[in-house]
């Protein structure tokens, strides 16, 4: 029989009796529905943590750091590595070297110093840190107001929702909640900072080669040019520049850093130009005497976070330590790969169920309809006709339920996602997509729904099938 | 209408249609072994119609459910125009019921859920027939019946005689070589019974179809079939000639 003609005949004995079949395809739907459902929210929780996981960097950014540096973000082994003192130096040249590497994207200078703010001719002192452009697109601007900076060198500052509470006198004592972010930047966006600092200046030693007067370039002079063996001289200035306040952001973009992380944030590039004294570079004045920067950390970003293990592999092997956030993704990434088998299997329970629903329709539709497979057979349908028939038929029904248990499933999840956010709004948090159906799922529950349905007809069609029609034709 | 056909004698020359050699159908029922057909052997000419009698019980419509093919022997052999049905495979015996028989049944055995036209061109698409060549198969099958209206409608909105008529155009769409009845007129009264029988006696002489009809009426089957076959137990106990009265008046009430 022509596959149209079984489709027809399938469609025509599904309508005959109407509300069995019915119950049995809406039985199917529940199974996959619940499926999709569950996937869905699977999947969505997944991607929900991995997004927020790549825009607070913890999950693409590697920190590196000097093994000189004696403050350690990670736990590695010191054991077998060289000595601290014998560790190369975190410099420019080590940094172009990383930025060379394959998979990163960007290596940048990881400029940080505590100084003081003043506000309303009112002194603050607090960390402050140099942040790249690209950093932009990092969660915790994401709820940022007023504007990021208009440029990489302008004279701008983004503050920390808590300093801004700070300069306004209106830090929240314990218990209480906080102002509202728009509350803090409203007055504060656009104002004047003033920031003194300590530049650092290198006066060339006498007998060096260094023209007198020129301009203080450490990076680029390229790093380790000079002979270490001669003394460099370093004059500190203190220096002050006005900051035009630009942004409130209010969550922490350097959340990862703990106690180093800054309450105020520059544009990276301004911030090297300032060439403010740090303490890293009051540390490595032996090895970089020739008065090129070193760094306190490099952040390195990289291109996909499957590959952030190679890379911080190579690094280590330059002789720096590395921090990443890999081992605490990996864990979590194994943990939603458990989570969606649960609910798949849940999902599935559902399904199953339905599934003996398509048994006991199909085998109840051949107790009624034994004479008519008799009279088929008796006219000329073979035992595969007969048989292909209850397939079509489960499969009619199997398709039915998976196309309106995927609406179905999709409109649950729909539903829990609408409910969820309008209890995180309650709770005065963003909205949140926590639910996804990716076309693959709808194919796969469709096409799972199809092949569970043919699974449960194999019985009931066989059976059909193997009947013998003189005893068929006799039943009445 | 030309009483040619009709005349040719049972031992005919011509090659046989059907030809059965001690012919058993035993099946066990509980405890007891029954020999629905036991040790019959007979032939048949093509272009025949032959009446097979008996009482209920006698094997009749088990004899004829072998040489449909919808049963297999317990021994013995049945062939039907060369091909030997105890040698067919399910399949096989399918295809052959699908193109070499057409069957009749006292209950018509319409399928409720379809209308007319759909029951009559169900065989064609088993045969896997083109959908508008079935129509027109279909539609020409009725017409040979006599039925032109009411196609669309099911089968519980027609009368008897319609229905009958139905399953004959049903049985007659494949052009068989063989048109095998049960008691077709069993469930009709006597004059849409005559209409029937007429027509099945027209596919006789017009298509030249061979005819084994079932039936416990042996005047009906004097009037139609020229040769009588008389079962009792399972066995042939009588086979003769017949000169079948209703030649001459073919719609006649007889």
């Amino acid at each position: 029989m022509k596959a149209l003609d079984l489709t027809e005949l399938a469609l025509r004995n599904l309508r005959e009796s109407v509300l069995r079949n019915s119950l049995t395809t809406v039985g199917i739907s529940v199974g996959v529905a619940s499926l999709v459902a569950m996937l869905s929210l699977g999947i969505g929780l997944q991607q929900l943590a991995n997004r927020r996981l790549v825009k607070s960097g913890l999950f693409d950014t590697v920190v590196v750091t000097s093994r000189r540096d004696l403050r350690n973000f990670g736990d590695d082994d010191q054991s077998n590595k060289p000595s601290p003192a014998e560790s190369p130096v975190l410099d420019e040249a080590t940094r172009l070297k990383i930025a060379d590497l394959p998979n990163v994207i960007e290596a940048y200078p990881d400029i940080r110093f505590i100084t003081s703010l003043t506000y309303d001719d009112k002194p603050h002192l607090t960390m402050v840190a140099g942040i790249p452009q690209s950093a932009k697109l990092n969660e915790a601007f994401e709820s940022l107001q007023g504007s990021f900076f208009s440029s990489d060198e302008a004279s701008e500052a983004i503050l920390q929702k808590s300093f801004a509470a700070e300069l306004l006198g209106k830090t929240p004592k314990a218990g209480t909640d906080e102002p509202p972010i728009a509350e803090l930047s409203k007055p504060l966006v656009g104002r004047e900072l003033i920031m003194r600092y300590a530049e650092r200046i290198p006066v060339p030693a006498p007998g060096t080669q260094a023209a007198p007067g020129s301009p203080p370039e450490q990076p680029a002079q390229g790093g380790t040019s000079a002979s270490p063996t001669e003394s460099t001289t370093y004059s500190i200035r203190s220096k002050e520049i006005k900051l035009r306040v630009v942004g409130v952001t209010d969550l922490d973009p350097e959340s990862m850093r703990g106690a180093l992380r800054a309450r105020v944030m520059l544009p990276l590039k301004l911030v090297q130009s300032l060439h403010v004294a740090q303490p890293a570079a009051m540390r490595d004045t032996t090895q970089a005497a020739s008065g090129a920067a070193t760094y306190s950390a490099i952040s390195v970003k990289v291109r996909n976070p499957a590959r952030m293990q190679t890379v911080e592999d190579a690094i280590k092997k330059m002789g720096y330590n590395t921090f990443s956030m890999l081992d605490a993704t990996r864990s979590l990434r194994r943990f939603f790969a458990v989570l969606d088998m649960f609910l798949g299997i849940f999902g599935s329970l559902a399904l199953a169920v339905a599934s003996i629903g398509i048994v006991n329709t199909l085998v109840m539709a051949i107790l009624e309809r034994r004479r008519e497979i008799g009279i088929m057979k008796a006219i000329g349908a073979s035992d595969e006709d007969v048989q292909r028939l209850f397939f079509a038929e489960a499969c009619v029904m199997g398709a039915f339920g998976g196309v309106f248990g995927v609406a179905l499933g999709w409109t649950i999840g729909r539903v829990i996602n609408v409910a969820t956010n309008i209890y995180l709004k309650r709770q005065g948090l963003q909205p949140e997509q926590i639910w996804f159906v990716p076309w693959w799922l709808v194919g796969g529950a469709i096409a799972f729904a199809i092949i569970v349905s043919l699974f449960s007809g194999l019985y009931p069609a066989r059976r059909a099938a193997r009947l013998d029609p003189v005893q068929a034709l006799r039943y009445e | 209408m030309s009483p040619v056909p009709t005349q040719t004698p049972p031992e005919a020359t011509m090659a046989p249609a059907i030809c059965a050699q001690d012919l058993r159908r035993h099946y066990r029922m509980g405890e007891s072994l029954i020999r629905a057909v036991d040790g019959v052997s007979l032939q048949v000419a093509a272009g025949e119609f032959v009446a097979l009698l008996g009482t209920s019980g006698s094997g009749k419509s088990s004899l004829l459910n072998l040489l449909a093919g919808l049963d297999r022997p317990t021994s013995g052999s049945v062939q039907v125009n060369g091909r030997d049905l105890a040698g067919l495979t399910r399949q096989e015996l399918s295809k052959y019921r699908l193109h070499a028989v057409g069957m009749v049944f006292q209950s018509f055995n319409l399928i409720p859920s379809m209308s007319v036209l759909e029951n009559v061109e169900l065989p064609l698409r088993f045969a896997e027939v083109d959908r508008d060549k079935r129509d027109a198969l279909a539609r020409e099958a009725l017409q040979r019946v006599g039925l032109v209206g009411r196609i669309r409608h099911r089968p519980s909105e027609l009368s008897g005689g319609e229905q009958q008529r139905t399953a004959l155009a049903r049985a007659l769409i494949n052009r068989p070589k063989l048109l095998l009845a049960d008691e077709p007129t069993g469930n009709l009264d006597s004059r849409t019974g005559t209409e029937i029988m007429s027509l099945i006696r027209e596919c006789n002489q017009d298509l030249g179809s061979t005819v084994v009809m079932v039936t416990h009426e042996r005047p009906l089957a004097e009037r139609y079939a020229v040769r009588l076959i008389f079962l009792a137990d399972g066995k042939l106990v009588d086979d003769r000639a017949n000169q079948p009265t209703a030649v001459a008046s073919v719609e006649g009430p007889a």
